[in-house]
């Protein structure tokens, strides 16, 4: 069989295929692992998140598919999908006991390509194959409309991988090893089987390299973009167009989500911190700020931008007091849905500080600030794990109009919280759920932060904030409004606990649905919002790229300086983490389906 | 007739597990996956539960004596626990985790203290059964063998 038929009509098809299963409990493990065997696939078993990774990482084209528990105490398994899905782009398999809606849901959104409930029978095991192949065939339609020839190649490739790992070794690979160039040029019809050629290399898109990726789209412009002109732009001179194409392609999708998510979830308050797109929400809270939902706008989403993995591991967060009150009024004692004050400072046309921070290490946080004089001071809440997300106030005064905040915004503060931020900040194990909302009512023109603990599972930092998470009103600061400013800055800081990545995730989740709401009908960011929109969530690397990402879409609104300086802030403390890189990309994503499992706290109202 | 009698008994004893409710499906699963490379696959995933849910159990333990009690942190680490118990079949210690959830949702610490020793308790009963159940299988087989 094996003789290099690539096609499935094979006999032995789909013997082989090779699956890596994650689970951190080990009876589950040997259960799976027998099941697969029996489906005469080839096992490869891991008890811990990390660890499959890192095998993935050092085999890249080792495995064909990945089955994992949702949950596993080193690292949620949504994250894990969403990394997977990034770095290695194949199939994942989710798994729990939990068959709720919303969890499946949420696993859907991050891109699970089925999602089993234990207990697992063999033969929901036997048919997984198909989701190796559907994956490949639609990599090929996908990238059809981009470039014929490349899809045929990069379906060529995509077959070879498969049926490399189907088919062991061999003898008669031959037909499979065939090389094939068609590359240019030749349209194979045979499609997903054909066995041809060059085993497509799996790129691992690290920091510096989607940083590229997104200039050279910005470059460009989102709307003309195209995988030869970023490709010629990036200059990386082993990357190829199969490439690039099909990490737009994920770009796009991502963006489109996000797009989809605002509109179906108005009441989800999660502010992107990408989203505050010129034009739209000024602030973005997301170091993203700029990414409107518009998709034109949606070029400015960081795509790997919100990662919610925010150094978790170096979280040092520092909880100032004087911090918190001013900032948040978020959180809340330990009630799940206490009200956040976070308003934000309407008075003029709010710019929406949006610069939001996080700050691995909330040390540094106060040095994001200086920008200008309102630079909000970051409120870093003691807390492990916690990413703290700062909004800044625009660097300038000038009165601009805020889309999202009214004249009638008052300062922001924890006085009369028009706006809920919500946040969703899910940590797994130890860290609490915090889930914030974000309520932008225009017309208020306040943004409220409201944690909303659905979860609170046992956190070190229950203060305020559930899981540290200060989430400060954007205080929207007009010019003449340092006060409200610095409220804001304060108040905009949100600390998500990131230790758990989720929560990170989920707070940047949560605020680009808002930030998309915001947008929505707003005028355009001013300048100066832009700039602040910096938001560097997460972790240095995904900082970096947000930044990088937001200035260049806004041309207009950006700031080079505030950018550079923030990412050099970030750089110098975080530790950038090729890892983390997709984390926040993945983050927004995945924190959408974080509100609507929790739609009761989250809630976005905008109010007119 | 030994041979027999043990293994109508053994027949019997394994019905009887399933018809009290101790067991369920998921038995038979892995009863299916037993084979000539694993000819005591069962028992050895028996095995194995038993005492990797030792520490899941401890923690809740541990955790039920810190006041207040963090419910969340009981609910997560009932949910692993219920995610294992699933993978035997253990019918009725995962109803009484599904209770201890609700009491978790409700916060209710009384509720939740007790539901555990019924936890504890059904657990201890299947273990009991399985190992009579498993050395008879032993015991009929070797018969047979024999």
């Amino acid at each position: 069989m094996e003789n290099g038929f690539p096609i499935p009509k094979t006999d032995k098809f789909p013997a082989g295929l090779r699956v890596l299963v994650v689970d951190d409990d080990p009876t589950w493990l040997k259960i799976l692992e027998k099941m697969l065997r029996r489906c005469l696939y080839e096992v490869t078993t891991c008890g811990l998140a990390r660890d499959a990774l890192r095998m993935l990482r050092e085999r890249k084209d080792g495995f064909d598919i990945v089955i994992s528990d949702v949950n596993m105490p080193d690292m949620d398994g949504f994250k894990l999908l969403e990394r997977v899905g990034l770095e290695m782009d194949l199939p994942v398999i989710m798994m729990s006991v939990d068959g709720e809606t919303s969890r499946v849901m949420k696993g859907v959104q991050h891109g699970a390509c089925d999602y089993l409930l234990k207990p697992i029978r063999m033969k929901e095991l036997s048919n997984i194959w198909q989701h190796v192949i559907r994956k490949k065939i639609h990599e090929v339609k996908d990238t059809e409309s981009h470039e014929s020839m490349g899809n045929i190649q990069l379906m060529r490739n995509e077959s070879d991988d498969f049926h490399d790992g189907l088919l062991p070794s061999g003898g008669n690979l031959g037909a499979v090893k065939k090389r094939k160039d068609m590359e240019n040029g030749k349209h194979d019809e045979q499609g997903l089987v054909d066995p041809s050629a060059s085993k497509k290399a799996r790129v691992v898109w690290s920091v510096d390299l989607h940083q590229k990726f997104v200039d050279a789209v910005n470059q460009i412009g989102f709307d003309k973009v195209g995988p030869k002109k970023i490709l010629d732009l990036m200059n990386v001179p082993w990357l190829t167009r199969e490439h690039v194409a099909s990490h737009l392609q994920k770009f796009r999708l991502y963006l489109s989500r996000l797009q989809k998510e605002n509109e179906q979830k108005s009441s989800f308050g999660g502010l992107k911190q990408q989203d505050f797109s010129s034009g739209d929400l000024p602030g973005g809270f997301g170091f993203q700020n700029s990414i409107s939902m518009d998709l034109k706008n949606a070029a400015n989403r960081n795509f790997g931008y919100i990662r919610n993995e925010i150094s978790i591991d170096n979280l040092e967060p520092k909880v100032h007091e004087g911090d918190m009150k001013g900032m948040v009024s978020f959180l809340p004692g330990t009630k799940p849905t206490s009200p956040l004050m976070g308003d934000f400072p309407p008075h003029h046309k709010a710019r929406m500080s949006s610069q939001m921070d996080l700050t691995h290490s909330f040390k540094s946080l106060d040095q994001n600030f200086k920008h200008q004089p309102l630079e909000s001071t970051l409120s870093t809440q003691k807390w492990n794990k916690v990413s703290m997300m700062q909004f800044k106030q625009p660097p300038n005064q000038e009165p601009k109009p805020y889309p999202l905040l009214e004249d009638d915004h008052s300062p922001l503060l924890f006085s009369g919280p028009k706006h809920h931020f919500q946040v969703d900040l899910q940590n797994s194990a130890p860290s609490t759920d915090l889930r914030t909302s974000l309520q932008v009512c225009n017309n208020s023109s306040s943004v409220k932060i409201r944690p909303l603990n659905t979860q609170c599972r046992s956190n070190d930092d229950r203060i305020e904030f559930p899981t540290g998470c200060t989430i400060n009103s954007i205080p929207l600061a007009t010019g003449s409004h340092i006060k409200n400013q610095e409220a804001f800055e304060t108040a905009s800081t949100v600390t998500l606990g990131v230790k758990n990545h989720m929560v990170a995730e989920n707070c940047i989740n949560n605020w680009e649905p808002v930030r998309e709401k915001l947008t929505a009908g707003e005028q355009a960011l001013p300048s100066s919002l832009e700039e602040n929109s910096q938001s560097c969530l997460l972790q240095g690397d995904g900082c970096t790229e947000d930044i990088g990402y937001q200035n260049v879409e806004l041309s207009d609104y950006y700031n080079p300086e505030l950018i550079a300086d923030l990412q050099a802030q970030y750089y110098d403390e975080f530790e950038f983490n090729c890892d983390k890189l997709f984390d926040s990309i993945e983050n927004p994503l995945v924190d959408q389906g974080l509100f609507m499992a929790y739609p009761q706290a989250a809630r976005v109202n905008f109010c007119d | 007739m030994d041979r027999n009698n043990l293994q109508r008994q053994v027949a019997y004893t394994r019905r009887s597990l399933f018809d009290q409710g101790y067991l369920d499906d998921q038995f038979i699963q892995l009863e299916d996956l037993q084979d000539d490379a694993n000819p005591n696959f069962v028992e050895e995933i028996v095995t194995l539960f038993y005492s990797d849910s030792s520490r899941l159990i401890h923690s809740i333990e541990q955790a039920l004596e810190n006041r207040p009690l963090d419910f969340g942190r009981l609910d997560n680490y009932m949910h692993q626990f219920k995610g294992s118990c699933s993978s035997i079949g253990a019918k009725k210690v995962k109803s009484e985790c599904t209770q201890f959830r609700e009491y978790c949702n409700a916060e209710n610490a009384e509720g939740c203290t007790r539901t555990f020793q019924q936890v504890k308790q059904e657990l201890a009963i299947l273990r009991r059964k399985l190992e009579a159940y498993f050395q008879l299988a032993r015991q009929a087989g070797g018969a047979q063998a024999g």
